[in-house]
């Protein structure tokens, strides 16, 4: 599984303050932080861990399996984000 | 060397004013802070902005509580900054003024008859429907079928669900009772929203536009001819476009391959038009139709994508109605330094400087008043750490005079003479606990009070015990 940022995400950076496995980009100072509508977490790294979930504001993270149907774009969403060519040079580094 | 506790006004309770003061307390437990408002309830344009039904969002406001006065923060409500109280009284009761005021005006067209009644800007109708008091007397004619949107940000996708949600929908949320009840009289049955720009160009997030296209019994509208993109566009997108610009493209390409709905009338729609620029509202005494010319999308001198117009030829499209969404602006505040061309205080870092660019000892800027319009919520957080790292850099350096009048009491005093029914934290939460005790009543998320008088009466009671 994975956990999955939907579109009322407000990018509070306290998701990524606390990912251990610094899945959830882009993350404060990359060069499209700023112009990212949302976060994103990185299916591939993450490790269900919760540790996004509690620390988010607004209940903007959800478990793959307990996604809200009005979400149901966000689980592809997020892996797409890391498919594009710009996000995989960055999150190797 | 002894620290001196800092005594820290904070001028406006919006996202910007709480992120700041729930960083200064992370990075000063020892700081008092006083968080001043101009209305009776705090969080700015959390509650006042965020449309009714993102009420997800809104849930901001319970860690902005546990952060800043559940953590000793003051809340000095119904009290303005530069009439109640002056900037120099102020600076002689705090060791720091940080602004917090925001962008609280909207930017014109500049287009004739904008000053028809009919023609608003978005900002007054969020206000209004937000329950802002001093928007709730406002009276929009919703009785035309067709009204139109100018402009493709996050305010224009708002307002046009708003014009578009069913009763039934806007029942289950905190939208304000005046608004609920126009909303649900309303004839409205088209939004057509006006982009200057292209497609490629349009400012709406992915998640804001997603939501335009999935309203219950609500059919959007794009003409595929609109999405095919001209080269300068094209290779724009190809070569600098964000995620989110080519999520758009792809979510308005599959609205414009929808079939039209067979059945016309059976419900809401809302058409999305690019390219497109109002050049004359038209009327007599009301709205009546809106003058539009085509746009083509040139690169500036400066790489940038602007529209120029494209020929001569004008449509007309009637409509009873017109919402501009074209960006905030930020108004001078008495007494402190304005740049009137970038529309915010001048400042490096958050340190507010004058116009000589010599610094103003103790003045800082965060939010909207300090960068300008934009960002989104959490855009707010990063920009309040600048400013108080800069703040505590300055009291460790013991840069910062103590203030002639460093007391509390001193402040407190001065507010009881000019401000006997001023808001505490307190006043406001028994307002908070009436509106969501009147909500659960109704079986809504909250029931806002939408007047000074009622907001006022709510805070006393608090007062009383």
């Amino acid at each position: 599984m994975t956990y999955v940022i939907v579109g009322s995400c407000i990018k509070d950076d306290a998701c990524i303050e606390v990912c251990p496995v610094d899945c959830i980009h882009p993350k404060v100072g990359a060069p499209d932080f700023e112009t990212a509508e949302q976060l994103y977490i990185d299916p591939q790294v993450c490790i269900d861990c919760d540790a996004c979930v509690e620390a988010c504001p607004v209940d903007a993270i959800f478990a793959d399996f307990e996604l809200p149907e009005k979400y149901d774009y966000a689980l592809e969403l997020n892996e797409q984000f890391f498919g594009e060519e710009s996000t995989a040079e960055r999150t190797a580094a | 060397m002894a620290r001196t506790r800092a005594r820290v006004a904070i001028v406006g309770a919006g996202p910007a004013g709480a992120f700041a003061a729930a960083c200064l307390l992370r990075a000063r437990g020892d700081a008092e802070i006083d968080l001043f408002e101009r209305l009776p309830t705090p969080w700015g344009l959390l509650r006042g902005g965020v449309a009714p039904d993102h009420q997800e969002i809104k849930r901001l406001e319970n860690a902005f509580d546990r952060q800043t006065l559940k953590r000793g923060c003051r809340f000095l409500g119904n009290v303005e900054v530069g009439v109640d109280v002056s900037h120099s009284e102020l600076m002689r009761h705090y060791t720091a003024v940080i602004y917090a005021t925001g962008a609280q005006t909207d930017k014109s067209l500049g287009i004739g008859g904008e000053e028809l009644p009919g023609s608003w800007a978005a900002t007054e109708f969020v206000a209004w429907y937000n329950g802002h008091p001093d928007y709730r007397d406002l009276n929009f004619d919703l009785s035309a079928q067709r009204a139109i949107v100018i402009g493709n940000g996050n305010v224009a996708a708002d307002v046009t669900r708003m014009l578009t949600l069913s009763a039934r929908e806007l029942e289950r949320t905190d939208v304000a009772d005046h608004a609920l009840e126009a909303l649900r009289e309303s004839a409205i049955e088209e939004v057509i929203v006006l982009g200057r720009r292209g497609p490629a160009q349009a400012a709406f997030t992915s998640a804001e536009l997603r939501e335009l296209g999935h309203l219950d019994g609500v059919d959007i509208r794009v003409d595929a001819g609109e999405l095919e993109l001209d080269a300068v566009s094209r290779q724009w997108l190809a070569e600098q476009g964000t995620f989110t610009a080519r999520k758009n493209m792809e979510l308005l390409r599959e609205f414009a391959a929808r079939p039209a709905r067979a059945s016309a009338g059976a419900g809401r729609r809302i058409e999305l038009r690019f390219l497109r620029s109002p050049v004359q509202i038209r009327g007599t005494g009301k709205v009546e139709a809106v003058d539009v010319r085509r746009n083509e999308i040139v690169r500036a001198d400066d790489g940038s994508l602007r529209a120029r117009a494209l020929d001569e030829d004008v449509e007309t499209i009637g409509c009873g109605l017109v919402l501009r969404s074209v960006g905030y602006r930020a108004v001078p505040l008495p007494d402190v330094p304005f740049d009137d061309r970038s529309f915010v205080l001048p400042n490096e870092r958050g340190r507010v400087r004058t116009p000589d660019g010599e610094p103003l000892h103790g003045v800082y800027a965060v939010g909207w008043i300090k960068r300008g319009p934009t960002g989104i919520l959490g855009t707010n957080k990063r920009d309040a750490e600048e400013t108080v790292s800069s703040l505590a850099d300055d009291l460790k350096a013991a840069a910062l005079p103590q203030p002639p009048n460093p007391r509390r009491e001193q402040i407190d005093a001065l507010l009881a003479e000019r401000k006997p029914d001023l808001v505490t934290a307190e006043g406001w939460r028994a307002i908070d606990g009436h509106e969501l005790e009147r909500g659960r009543s109704e079986r809504r998320p909250r029931v806002k009070l939408a007047s000074r008088d009622e907001l006022l009466a709510a805070a006393a009671v608090a007062r009383k015990r």
